[in-house]
Parts: C-alpha cells; structure tokens; sequence
C-alpha cells in the first residue's frame, strides 16, 4: 500500500482532533476532581497537601463544592460533560465544531467570572451580595486544578477552532494562538487594565475620575520651578528632557562608532564590535556604581582635586548630568548597533553613482549616504529614547534629588509613601510616554525594522569617510570608548579593594563575604550572602529562558507563516509588553496578582512569568528576523509531503532556526538574569533576585560587595554565552557554514 | 499508484476584494498532463495551490479522485508538489529529503529505505544519498524534489514553473524528462509556467488564464491555431491583430477581407461584418511586385536576422505588421518596397471585444 493511499485513510480515520478533544476534556476533569483547585502554601510538588487532602485548602473541587459548600464551582465540571457529549452525539463535523466552540467559551467565562465574583471574604462586588445574599465562605486564588481546567476550556476552544477550518483546520496552531493570547491577556493586559483602574480608584477603592485628576496634575509631576530659578521642576519634565539628551547624545555616538567601524581603515574595530555586546551582559547598574567611583564624592577625582588644589569634594555627579551621562554610557551600544546594520546596508553602489555623478566624497556623503541612513537614526534615537524613560538602575543610584518616573513609580509603592493610586497614575504617564514613542517607531519604520539589519550591500567598496568627518568621529567616540573600558576596570578593580576613597588595600574580603562555600563533614555550606539571591536568580532565569525562547519562536511562527482573522491584534499583543517599561510592569502585577483569583505574589511563579513575559517580544523579534530569511516554500513542501504545523515546525524549521533560537535562549536568560526594574517589585525574603540585593548593598553604601557581585554577574554570562554557543554550535547547509552573530544585532531591546 | 482526477466547480478565491481566481470551473482527466498557462497574476498559481490545498477557496468544490476536498487542509491530500525554488530542505541530505513524506507517514524503516532509493533511481540520481542540496546543480536539485515528491505515489504531482531557475538547454531536457516520467508513471500532472512554448511541448491539454478566469481550453494545437479570443491569440505565440470583413459563403466557409487582402476561411460560427483577425508573423508571405491586384503594399521599417529566420516590421495600409520569413538567404533592406500576401493557415477571424 502506498503513503497516498495511508494518508487518503488516515483522512478518514477517527480524526487526531477527536483523540485530542477527549485529551483535553481528561485534563480538565482530572483538574476538577483530583488535583487541589486551590493554590496551595506550598509548591505543589511537596507532599505536604496529600495528608489534608480532603481539607477546606487542598480540597479538588469537586469535594470543595460537595463538602466544604462552595457550589458555585459545580457547574464547571457540567461544561466538561457537555462538551463529551458532544463527541457521543450523532451530529455533523461542523455542528461537534459548533458546540466545542461554545462549550470552550462559555466554560471559560464562567470559570473566571466565579473567580472574578467571588473572593477572600465573599462576593467581591456589593451588588452581588445584595442580588444574591452573602456567602457562607469565600474562596482563595486559583491553584493548579484551576489552571487545569482553565486551560482545558481554552484548548477546547482552539479545537473548536480548528474543527471549522480556521488555521487550515490545523489543531497545533489554533491551540498555539488561542495558548499564546490567553496567556498574554492574562499576564500582559490584565495587569495593565489593573493598572488603569487603580489609577482612578480612590484610597477607598471606588471609582473616582476626580481622584485620577488630582494625582495626575500635580505640581510634582508637571511644576517647571526650575525654569524659574526655583524649586525644582516635575517628574514628567525631568523624563522627558534626560529621555531627549540620551536619545540624541546616544544617536550622535552610535553613529560616529558605526562610521568609524565600516568606514575607516581603524584598527580595532574588533575592540568596538566587542565593546558593543558589554551592556547587554550588565546589570543596569554598574555604569553607574563605576561613575561614582570615579566622580563621586569620594571618587578618584574628587579626590585628586582635593589633594592638589584643595577644592572640596562636590556631588557634581549625582542629578542630571550624572543620570544623563551614565545612560549615554549605557544605551550607545544598542544605538550603535541598530545604527551599523543600516550604515553598512547602505548600499555602495549608489554612494559609487553619485562619485561617477561627480560628486566628491563630502557631497556624497551628505547628500547619499546621510539620507539614506536617516530610518537607522531615527529608529536608533527612539529606542534609546524607549530606553532611557524605561530606565530605572541609573537614575536610581545617581539620580540623587533628581527624580524620574520610573524612580517616582518605585517610591511611591516601597517608601512611605505607599500610595498605590499615586504609582498607578505615574505608570501610566510612563506608559503613554512609552507607547508614543513605540508607535512612532513603528509608524515611521514600519516593519522594516525587522528586514533593515539583513541587508548586506551589493558589490563595491563602502566610499572612505570624508576627511573632517573622520577626524569628528574620532574625537568623539575614541575618548568614549576609552572611558567605558576604564568604566568597567573601576567596577572590577572597586570589588578587589578595601574602601574605595579611604583604604585601597586590596582585599579578597568582599568576594569571601558574598561568596565564601564552607566545606565541612556534612558537606558544602553555602555561607555567603550572596549565594541565595544568586541561586534563585540563575535557577529562575534558567527556568524562564527555554519558556520565554520557545513562545517568541513559536510566536514568531505563527506571525510569519499563517494568515487569520485578528492577526495584527495577536501581533501587537505579544510586541505590546515590549513598550511597556519594567517599574510599570512590576506595579500592575502586584496589583493583579496580590488577590484572588491569582494569588502569586511572594512566589517563585510571578518571578518566572514576569520574566517570560517581558523578554518574551525579544524571542518574537529574533523569531520573525530569522524566519523572514527561510523560504515559505519549505514549509509548504513539508506540508504538501503530509506534515502538519507541529512535524514542519519541529523536522523542518526548528533546525534552521536553531542559531535565532540559541540567541533568543542567551538573550532572555541573560535579560532575566540582569533585570532590576520590574523584578524589584516582586522580590520577597525567600525569592530574592541579584540586582535587587546589588541594589540594597549600593543604598547601604557597601558598594564592595556590590561590585564583587557585579563582576561575578558578568563573568558567569560571558561564560553562559560561550558555554550555549558551544552546545548549539552552527549549522551546517553544504559548504556554508552559519555562524549565530548576526541574530545577536537584533537584539537590542529595551533592557534595564 | 494511482492517478486521480481533478475537478473544480465554481471555485474562487477572494484576497479582501481582489479576485486571484474567480469562478472557474474545469476537469482533469487521471493520467493527463495539463497545463495552466497564463501571464503573472492570472491566477494560475493560485488555481495550482488549491489543487494542493495551500490555499483554500473562496467559494466553489475542489474533488480529487471524485471526493471532495474543499476544506480538506494540504498534509491530508493525496497531492504531492514540485515547487518553483524546489524548497528541498537544506539541512537534511538527498536521502532524508526524499524520505521525509515517508517518515512522516510513519512507514517502517525498512520500506522507508527501499522506496526513497526508487525514487532516486527514478530520477537517476541513484549514488548521491549523503549529499546536501546546497551540493548539487540546479537540474539535480530539481531531479531531488521530483523524487521527493514521487515518493509517496500521489494520486496528483504538481509542478509550479519547475524550470523557470534552470538556463535554456536543461530547461529543454528537463521538461521532456518530465514528460517521460509522467507517461512512463502515467500520472496525472498540472503544471503551470507561463512559457507558451513550455507548455505547448509538455501537455495533453492547455488552460489559458487571464485576469483570474479561463481564457480558453484545450489541445495545444487548437489553441495555436483557434484561438477563442485576441488575448489567447497573442498569448500562445506570436500574432499581428488588424481589423477584417467576413462574409459567409456557407455553413462553414466565409470570405474575409482585410484592407485588399482577401482569404477563404472557417467562420466559426462569427456573423457577417466586421470582426478581429489574428495573422501569425509566418502566415503573411511576401510576393513579387507585379502581383499587385491581391497583394498588400508595405514598407520594410526594421529587419533582424536571428538565425533560422528573418524578422521583419513592414509598414502597411492596415496597420504595423510583423512577419518571420524563412527566406534568410534573400533578406530584404529596410527602406525596401514590398508586396504582401497571406498564407491559408494561421489567420484566423475572432469575434469583436
């Protein structure tokens, strides 16, 4: 018998959706009558819960509705019934289809409207008490049952989906888009939504549009006594003016590097390449700690000044200037490298025309490569602009009186203050800034952004520099860089003394401190400090990075190969959390995921998802470059050959994306690994992340441990990096081979 | 193996407003090799990928081997495709290419091997198991993805313009292979390229498509020589359009004239009066001066020799012609009088647009 006739009969078969619809309608009963519906105090892989199976906390549901009077969980277990029934029943494939789709939808909805409606102490809403009577008991936030069953009525859905031919009738990708967009409504928009509402809620909780009014249109977020001579201005101003002087100032260096590196016969250009990938690799803060080490009060100059004129020491560098100069510092490489794609794809042979025009080398340059170059520089000026109102390691330890947003957000949940309203409504001007300056990007580049860094020019010879343009950029950017390799020698060289400013002995006692392991009879101690916090952070980030790298993969997929209705919705919902800067991030999840019916704050889970999701759009990025080079063709003969979306993903495209995805593995795991903003909301005494106790140690001004721990961060990073791309390796096409560096140019992103 | 027929009912295929294939309907008998010709963005394409299932209809039934699969999804079809750029994996080798329609079907190993080899013997590619793609010639490639295809015995092969990436000599001895696998294999074959003369030496039969429907169907032959309308004349070769009379004589024969030209011919059916002519470059032939009462005067305004035969633009009364002599040893100048007659074949009337 041949293949055709096999597939002609597996068409006829039981279908594989029938197999998987009864898998899944098991999934949810199992999370219904025997798995704890409740999240338990312990991870559910401790036994614990087992001895009080049956009890009022670890209950299935099943039993929490006969036994402990939570009926209201009942009818979920019906809509499972139903949607069996539908697989008994004598009906039509598009009438099954039908049914699955509302069964799917409607247990969905009611599943998280019991949630929604009832909580802790009841009824959330008093409208419901009234209608319905209090309740005898209220109920906890969702466990693992719940997800179960959750889960099981989205994948209904996606089947129901597929059923009627959507998605080509393909059940892999409906339950991929249905998966993908439910999980990023929860985790992305519900704690934005959470926020907004926050934001109008008075400290009593009701709603309140005067409330959002007052906070918003304070003195202290909009004043301009500065200008006066007076006071100082708001936060809002002080954001956006640091944002625009970043933004230019990074825009200005990053192209004088990018011109030196394709356009001059400089000889350590290797040396720029590799300066580049440095603060992808740094906490946010360690340009920072190595500015203070230098221009601080008790800095290296601060103190020469002292001992040969004996002007005081100043505290020049904490404000402005020192965020400003500290940030340029920071965010030059990723400018630097949107903008050295778009210089070297501009392509010589027009630069060659407008020399046979006559031209010289000055016009040339000023009237054909400069505009040709303009989308780079305005991409390259927005994301630096993205990432300096985003930013929250630099302005935190040098911005001294200077207060920005995203510092603002930060104090107004941690300090005193504890105005949840307040950092509501500061996130959200945060978010506006942010998400205009998204938009912009992508109005004015549209989706080049993803194709501009491919292109490698045609045939001919980039044209030289003009003379006194050359002469610029290295005036410029040499200094610059020379700065930035002293920069981080301080920051090494900071960990290995005494105290910097007073003792410069030098000292392994920062690194025994934070790091010293005891070897005794019953084995390794771990005594530092430091250890916990570094565990939980690379176990987390470990956990987080496969996840995060597969969903952008699997994102990007679905984006480039597949055509459905609500595409450009689905496409803007997982870019979306890459707008939305991290103090914004961590402010709505505590606000979403404090109280019931998702209870996961103090967790390891909301350390993991807050990760994944927001380094998520990285992955759909690299994703989506490294697809747009692989033929469509391929996975249409895969598919035309009887392969469906999953065996073309997994035989056909997966190794050809394998050096995207081993960037997207590096990248997300070294984002979690380095991220201070979002994540400094969600730390709890058990789960303590690196930057956030880095963090503590700067504010105790134990900047010795501090840097100590810094230069562990990143050496173990240049190790993981080497170590993945070791494993992985290149992949081999005939004679080619393809090495995983020109996924790294993609990478920029909004890190901090 | 077994060939299936193809049939289309009424099928469209709507992007938001723009039509790429709009209300067409045809039969593919099993075991014939027909063609979809057309120039880009007629839909043929398009007509090819639904057959597949890569895209799937608007409106209207598709049924393979007299089931319908309209919203059968492409992996369940019984269809295998040659695409234009091959798509042969590049990371797996000849072997696993060829294999990978099997393993996907979950064969045994065993007859995984044994048919893979087959169909490399088949294309003669036997001997190159352990290559990569990126290791063979472009007429390799393409023998690749040929067996790959084959492998799995469909009930119908595709072929998107298979050739259009080879140069002019492997194109010829590709397609005449192609020809000779499918009646060898007699398989049922829709193959679209939008060379005409590609087209004309591979198939059985020939559907013409223009903006998104079918222009005309049927043997090459008649195509060539009864083109149904101007844009079919002028698409399969060649074809001066001026404007004649016809007069029917009888039920089959009529008179036309065009300018003091004047030709006994099939009216197919037109009525009398004034009609569109289509005149092949070889039908007009060029008469002796004094033959004047019959002939039509012209001006010779460009000549070319292209090696077989002389390409000529004349300047005449009804309008530009162009016109292929055999006649290389005799070439005339440009500037030259001439005097032209037609031949009685490859001039056929065709009813006004």
């Amino acid at each position: 018998m041949g293949a055709g006739n096999q597939r002609r009969k597996r068409a006829r078969q039981v279908s594989p959706a029938k197999k998987a619809i009864l898998f899944w309608i098991a999934v949810g009963g199992a999370g219904f009558v025997l798995v704890p519906w409740y999240a338990l105090q312990d991870s559910i892989a401790s036994i614990g819960w087992l001895k009080d199976y049956t009890g009022k906390d670890n209950a299935p549901a099943l039993l929490q509705a006969l036994k402990h009077g939570r009926v209201w969980l009942l009818p979920i277990i019906g809509f499972f019934i139903a949607a069996a029934a539908l697989l008994q029943l004598p009906i039509s494939r598009l009438a099954r289809a039908n049914g699955l789709l509302v069964v799917g939808a409607a247990g969905f909805v009611f599943f998280l409207a019991q949630g929604f409606a009832i909580g802790a102490q009841g009824w959330s809403f008093e409208l419901l008490t009234t209608m319905f009577g209090p309740l005898a008991t209220g109920q906890y936030g969702m466990g693992w049952g719940a997800a179960l069953c959750g889960s099981a009525f989205a994948m209904l859905f996606a089947l129901g989906l597929a059923e009627r031919g959507y998605f080509n009738g393909d059940a892999f990708i409906a339950a991929s888009v249905v998966g993908i967009a439910v999980s990023v409504a929860v985790f992305t928009f519900y704690p934005v939504i959470r926020i907004l509402l926050s934001a109008i809620q008075d400290q009593g909780g009701a709603l309140a549009a005067q409330a959002f009014f007052a906070r918003m249109f304070t003195e202290k977020i909009w004043g301009v006594g500065c200008l006066a001579g007076a006071g100082r201005c708001g936060v809002a101003w002080n954001t956006l003016v640091l944002a625009l002087l970043c933004a230019a100032g990074c825009t200005s260096l990053g192209l004088a590097f990018a011109l030196i590196v394709s356009r001059t016969g400089f000889r350590y250009k290797r040396l720029l390449r590799a300066l580049s990938v440095l603060p992808i690799i740094t906490p946010p803060f360690v340009i920072g700690l190595g500015l203070i080490l230098i221009f601080g009060r008790s800095g290296l100059v601060n103190q020469f000044l002292e001992w040969a004129f004996g002007i005081a020491p100043s505290r020049w560098i904490y404000g402005l200037q020192g965020v400003l100069t500290a940030q340029i510092f920071s965010f030059t490489p990723i400018a630097f490298l949107v903008l050295i794609g778009v210089v070297e794809g501009v392509s010589p042979s027009m630069e060659e025309a407008a020399q046979t025009l006559r031209a010289n080398r000055w016009r040339t340059f000023v009237d054909v490569s400069l505009p040709l170059m303009r989308p780079g520089l305005v991409n390259a000026f927005l994301i630096s602009f993205i990432e300096s109102i985003a930013d929250f390691g630099n302005p935190i330890v040098l911005g001294g009186n200077f207060g920005v947003l995203s510092t603002e957000v930060f104090f107004s949940v941690v300090g005193a203050q504890l105005d949840q309203g307040r950092a509501a409504t500061l996130g959200i001007l945060l978010l506006l800034f942010a998400l205009a300056a998204f938009f912009a990007q992508r109005r004015l580049l549209g989706r080049k952004v993803y194709t501009a860094l491919a292109g490698k020019g045609d045939s001919g010879l980039p044209t030289p520099l003009p003379d006194r343009i050359r002469r610029l950029c290295y005036a410029v950017a040499l200094p610059w860089a020379a700065l930035t390799v002293i920069i981080y020698a301080m920051a090494l060289i900071g960990g290995f003394v005494e105290q910097w400013g007073r003792d410069y002995t030098p000292t392994f006692k920062h690194y025994v401190k934070a790091f010293s392991i005891e070897l005794t009879s019953d084995g390794i101690i771990w005594a530092g400090a430091a250890w916990n916090s570094f565990w939980t952070t690379v176990k987390l980030s470990a956990i987080a990075a496969p996840v995060t790298a597969l969903m952008g993969i699997l994102t990007a997929y679905i984006l480039t190969r597949h055509r459905f209705v609500g595409r450009s919705a689905f496409e803007f919902g997982t870019m979306l959390s890459f707008a939305i800067p991290g103090t914004v991030i961590g402010v709505s999840y505590i606000l979403a995921f404090n109280v019931p019916p998702i209870e996961i704050t103090g967790t390891a889970l909301v350390l993991i998802l807050c990760n994944v999701f927001r380094n998520m759009p990285v992955g759909v990025r690299a994703g989506i470059a490294a697809m747009s080079q692989i033929d469509k063709s391929l996975d249409e003969a895969s598919t035309t050959l009887g392969a469906r979306g999953l065996t073309t993903l997994r035989r056909v495209l997966l190794p050809l994306l394998k050096p995207a995805l081993v960037a997207a593995l590096v990248y997300s795991f070294v984002r979690a690994m380095t991220t201070v903003s979002a994540i400094i909301f969600l730390v709890s005494a058990e789960y303590e992340w690196a930057t956030t106790y880095i963090i503590n140690r700067v504010v105790n001004g134990d900047y010795g441990v501090a840097l100590a721990y810094c230069s562990v961060l990143i050496l173990l990073m240049l190790a993981v990096i080497w170590l993945i791309q070791r494993l992985v390796g290149t992949r081999r096409l005939g004679r080619r081979e393809v090495a995983i560096e020109p996924g790294m140019a993609q990478l920029g992103g909004t890190a901090a | 193996m077994k060939a299936a027929s193809i049939e289309f009912r009424k099928v469209s295929k709507l992007y938001g407003e723009i039509a790429a294939v709009k209300d067409v309907s045809f039969t593919i008998g099993e075991g014939s090799l027909v063609t979809l010709l057309g120039p880009s963005g007629c839909g043929k394409t398009t007509t090819l990928r639904m057959i597949a299932g890569l895209e799937l209809p608007t409106s209207g039934t598709i049924a393979i081997g007299g089931s319908d699969v309209t919203r059968v999804p492409a992996s369940e079809r019984d269809v295998s495709m040659v695409f234009q750029s091959y798509a042969l994996f590049p990371h797996m080798t000849v072997l696993d290419n060829v294999s990978y329609g099997l393993t996907v079907a979950r064969l045994p190993k065993a007859q995984v091997a044994e048919r893979a080899h087959a169909a490399l013997a088949t294309v003669g590619l036997t001997g190159f198991d352990t290559r990569l793609p990126s290791e063979l010639s472009g007429g390799q490639q393409q023998r690749v993805a040929v067996a790959r295809a084959l492998v799995l015995e469909p009930g119908v092969l595709l072929f998107d313009e298979p050739l259009s990436n080879l140069d002019a000599r492997l194109r010829r001895q590709m397609r005449e292979e192609i020809r000779d696998l499918q009646q060898r294999l007699s398989l049922t074959v829709v193959y679209v390229t939008h060379d005409q003369s590609e087209a004309m030496a591979v198939s059985d039969r020939i559907i013409v498509m223009n903006k998104a429907t079918i222009a005309q169907e049927g043997a090459p032959r008649d195509l060539y020589e009864q083109p149904s309308d101007v844009f079919v004349a002028g698409f399969m070769g060649d074809a001066n359009r001026v404007r004649g009379m016809l007069t029917r004589i009888d039920d089959r024969l009529g008179e036309l004239a065009i300018g003091p030209l004047k030709v006994r011919l099939a009216h197919r059916g037109l009525a009398n009066g004034a009609v569109d002519v289509s005149i092949r470059p070889e039908a007009i032939e060029f008469r002796n001066g004094n033959d004047a009462d019959a002939a039509l005067a012209g001006t010779v305004r460009k000549a070319a020799y292209i090696g077989g035969s002389m390409e000529y633009t004349v300047d005449t009364a009804i309008g530009q012609l162009f016109i292929v002599s055999m006649a290389v040893d005799r070439p005339l100048a440009v500037g030259a009088s001439v005097s032209l007659a037609l031949a009685n074949h490859g001039v056929v009337p065709i009813a006004s647009a």
